[in-house]
């Protein structure tokens, strides 16, 4: 891969907002220090300068405020692109996304669709503690009437956008924190946002991840592969709706499933995974289905006690040794 | 190691003192497994296939077929039998299976002596009740120390033991197990705790250790020119069998008239709602598998008998034990006259159309004379249904050792008063002979409201 033409996972989205902006004018940004300060993450650096402060807007600190002012702007014609911090500060907006954008279309009779687009960073791994280093999209993998995306890849952080912004209702998107300094070939610039991806083919174990857990499931089959235990990879890239054909696809096939997922196991998205599992392919599987989440605490702040909490390469490689063993 | 077993002509009735191999479908050298049917025995009633208690190699055939043998004599040698794998063997249950009466017990040796030179394993002693509670908790009954009569295992010691660790088979290799018709019983777990996977089932079949199934097992054996009905033996022996039948039943029912303190009730049962709902509910089922009537007498009596347990077992050595399930007797009269009342295993828990298949297949068998022993032996409770013949009512003879009998008579249209007001409704005389040394009249008749309610509400059959 040589360096001209890869990009990081930052400038794949930086170049997604660009491009949404240029192609369609009802298309802004909004959200905290966006704009003068280029975004938390430095996403959106540079973009004020470019587009002006009409389309790229500072916003105070209230979440609810500007989460629900993006929903009035989505009803009214507009397709906003709101910027919230982390997912623990979305918590604050949980009203306007579960009871408003959510659930307008269904209550207006159909009448009333929600064109918006809604980003925020997720997951731990850069010792920020317990209030801005959850994983709950498997939280919002509940509510019906939204879309989740996951973008592990640089070319889904560069595509996923435009389809989003297309969609008639509300979408969300979760960049994990751990991925903005990961380089990576942008592609053509759009991806479905409907389907899951099978990152690596294997015939002996399915390694279900998403998002920030991705990397670390085939770094995880290049450990089990030098054992001579060859891992699919699946990428769910959409959490909801979960793409059930290409997992049940997988596990027909290798007959045995680890789920690897950043969120708490008790009533996650790994649980969901894994009952469907059970539920569509049972008579499929030739052992127990494995789970690698992270341990039920409050994200610790010691990096070595944040690093044992997560899913790891060695533990999901312990987890695929015990699905092929048991 | 080299621990030989003896297959021995059973006992499949009350009524049967002696039987004839008809056919013997292994040959000295097979390998066969506890459960696999290894000859076709010629009782006074009909062809029944046994099934071996033991797992081994057949060394020997004692006895050929064609020649008439009193209950218990040896017929075939197995060798190589590991002894834990063998509960129970024939000889220690075959004259439990079906208690004859005392007499005819002392008269017969209670366990044969071992084969010359063999050494003689103590097999322990359990009644067919207490083995079928065994196996359903996988329990081996051969660890158990009996604490009954002359070291009898009793239910008690079966409750209290611990149950083997059950198999744990993946649901993959449990599927291709049943494709590839591989034995699970004989495949090696490779597994964690041993558990069974695919590749362990794949490994089996190449290595051929699994048998084919019983079916296939029946198939070879059978010869192909044979048309499935055609079973019955032909000519001259006919008129023989005809009569040995009739013989078997007459020894049957005389020892439950000289045993069994019959009591009888009677109830009329207005079918109204029954024949409605059936007729709705096949409406919209193939005409192959539509329902009859008689499933859905047949499953209300098997439902009552599960809520009733003291109508549902037998009557042995003066006390009653109860059935585990209820393995519900079908009295089938059979072509060229006679009678037989094999088991339907567990109606209480089948799904009616489950139930009608069952019961479509056991009639098919019955008659065609293709009847396993374990449904000659297991039935808890019988029913007798003559509406057929345009009888109303029926006031069944017992079938020892049970202790219950159903009747049922033709479903008639009569008139009816419902609320008040007359009408000409489907009705049915429901009867229940039963043992009035194991029950009194207040359970008959808690039996038969029972059956009415049910019949009254059949989308809960």
């Amino acid at each position: 891969m040589s360096a001209a033409n890869t990009i990081t996972y930052r400038e794949a989205m930086r170049e997604a907002i660009r491009e949404a902006l240029r192609r369609d004018d009802r298309v802004f940004l909004m959200g905290e220090d966006v704009g003068a300060y280029g975004g938390c993450f430095a996403v959106s650096l540079g973009l004020l300068e470019e587009f002006g402060p009409e389309r790229v807007r500072d916003t105070p600190l209230s979440e609810a405020a500007f989460v629900g002012a993006g929903i009035g702007a989505a009803l009214g014609g507009m397709r906003p692109i709101v910027e919230i911090m982390t997912v623990n500060f979305s918590l604050l907006a949980l009203d306007q996304i579960l009871n408003n954008a959510a659930t307008l279309l269904h209550m207006s009779g159909g009448q009333l669709n929600v064109p918006l687009v809604i980003r925020m960073t997720t997951g731990a791994g850069r010792q920020l503690a317990a209030q801005h280093s959850h994983s709950l999209e498997g939280w919002y993998a509940h509510i019906p009437g939204l879309r989740i995306l996951a973008p592990a890849t640089v070319e889904d952080a560069r595509g996923m956008l435009w389809p989003a912004l297309e969609d008639p209702d509300p979408v969300l998107i979760f960049e994990h924190g751990s991925l903005y300094g990961v380089s990576g070939q942008p592609g053509p610039g759009q991806v479905d946002i409907t389907s899951a991806a099978l990152r690596r083919s294997g015939k002996d174990v399915t390694l279900i991840a998403y998002g920030g857990t991705t990397g670390k499931a085939l770094a995880a089959a290049d450990v089990l592969s030098a054992e001579g235990t060859e891992a699919d990879v699946v990428d769910l890239r959409v959490l909801r709706p979960l793409d059930d054909a290409t997992i049940m696809e997988s596990v027909g096939r290798t007959h045995r499933a680890v789920i690897v997922d950043e969120g708490w196991r008790s009533g996650g998205l790994s649980a969901e995974i894994g009952i469907r599992i059970a539920e569509q392919a049972f008579y499929q599987l030739d052992a127990p289905i494995q789970r690698v989440c992270t341990a039920e605490v409050p994200i610790p702040y010691a990096r070595h006690l944040e690093e044992a909490a997560l899913p790891q390469v060695p533990s999901i490689v312990a987890a695929a040794r015990e699905a092929v063993a048991s | 190691m080299n621990e030989r077993a003896e297959f021995v002509m059973p006992s499949l009735g009350a009524d049967m003192e002696s039987g004839t191999v008809a056919e013997w479908l292994v040959k000295p050298g097979d390998r066969i497994r506890r459960g696999d049917v290894v000859a076709v025995i010629d009782t006074d009633k009909a062809m029944i296939e046994v099934e071996s208690f033991h797992t081994g190699t057949v060394e020997s055939l004692l006895v050929g077929t064609g020649r008439r043998v009193p209950v218990g004599t040896a017929l075939a040698v197995i060798t190589g039998a590991p002894p834990a794998a063998e509960p129970v063997s024939p000889e220690a249950v075959s004259p439990e299976a079906v208690p004859a009466s005392p007499e005819k017990r002392a008269a017969r040796p209670r366990r044969l002596p071992s084969a010359p030179g063999a050494p003689h394993a103590p097999a322990p002693v359990a009644s067919p009740l207490v083995r079928h509670l065994a196996e359903q908790r996988g329990v081996d009954i051969a660890r158990l120390r009996g604490t009954g009569p002359q070291g009898r295992v009793t239910r008690a010691d079966v409750e209290h033991a611990e149950p083997a660790p059950e198999a744990r088979v993946s649901p993959l290799a449990r599927g291709l197990a049943a494709r590839l018709g591989v034995d699970l019983a004989g495949v090696h777990g490779t597994g964690r705790g041993g558990a069974i996977r695919a590749q362990d089932v794949r490994e089996a079949a190449e290595r051929g250790a699994g048998p084919p199934p019983p079916e296939a097992v029946e198939e070879a054996a059978r010869p192909p020119a044979e048309p499935a009905g055609a079973r019955a033996v032909p000519g001259a022996d006919q008129e023989r069998r005809r009569e040995a039948m009739r013989q078997a039943i007459a020894r049957a029912m005389a020892r439950s008239k000289r045993e069994i303190p019959h009591y009888y009730l009677s109830t009329t049962v207005d079918l109204t709602r029954a024949l409605a709902w059936l007729r709705e509910r096949n409406h919209d089922l193939p005409v192959s598998r539509r329902l009859l009537p008689a499933a859905l007498l047949l499953k209300a009596a098997a439902r009552a008998a599960a809520e009733v347990p003291r109508l549902n077992g037998f009557w042995v050595d003066d006390a009653f034990v109860p059935g585990e399930a209820v393995h519900l007797g079908v009295a089938i009269s059979l072509r060229g006259g006679g009678l037989i009342a094999p088991a339907l295993h567990d109606a209480a828990r089948l799904e009616l159309e489950d139930l009608m298949a069952a019961l479509k297949d056991l009639v098919a068998r019955a008659r065609a004379g293709r009847l396993r022993g374990a449904e000659m032996t297991e039935a808890t409770i019988t029913v007798t249904n003559l509406g057929d013949q345009g009888v109303e009512a029926v006031h069944g003879v017992i079938y020892p050792p049970q202790v219950a009998l159903v009747g049922f008579g033709k479903i008639v249209d009569r008139p009816w008063a419902v609320d008040g007001l007359l009408g000409v409704r489907p009705l049915v005389t429901c009867t229940l002979a039963a043992d009035h040394r194991a029950t009194d009249g207040y359970t008959g008749g808690r039996f038969l409201g029972i059956l009415g309610r049910l019949l009254d509400r059949p989308e809960t059959l």
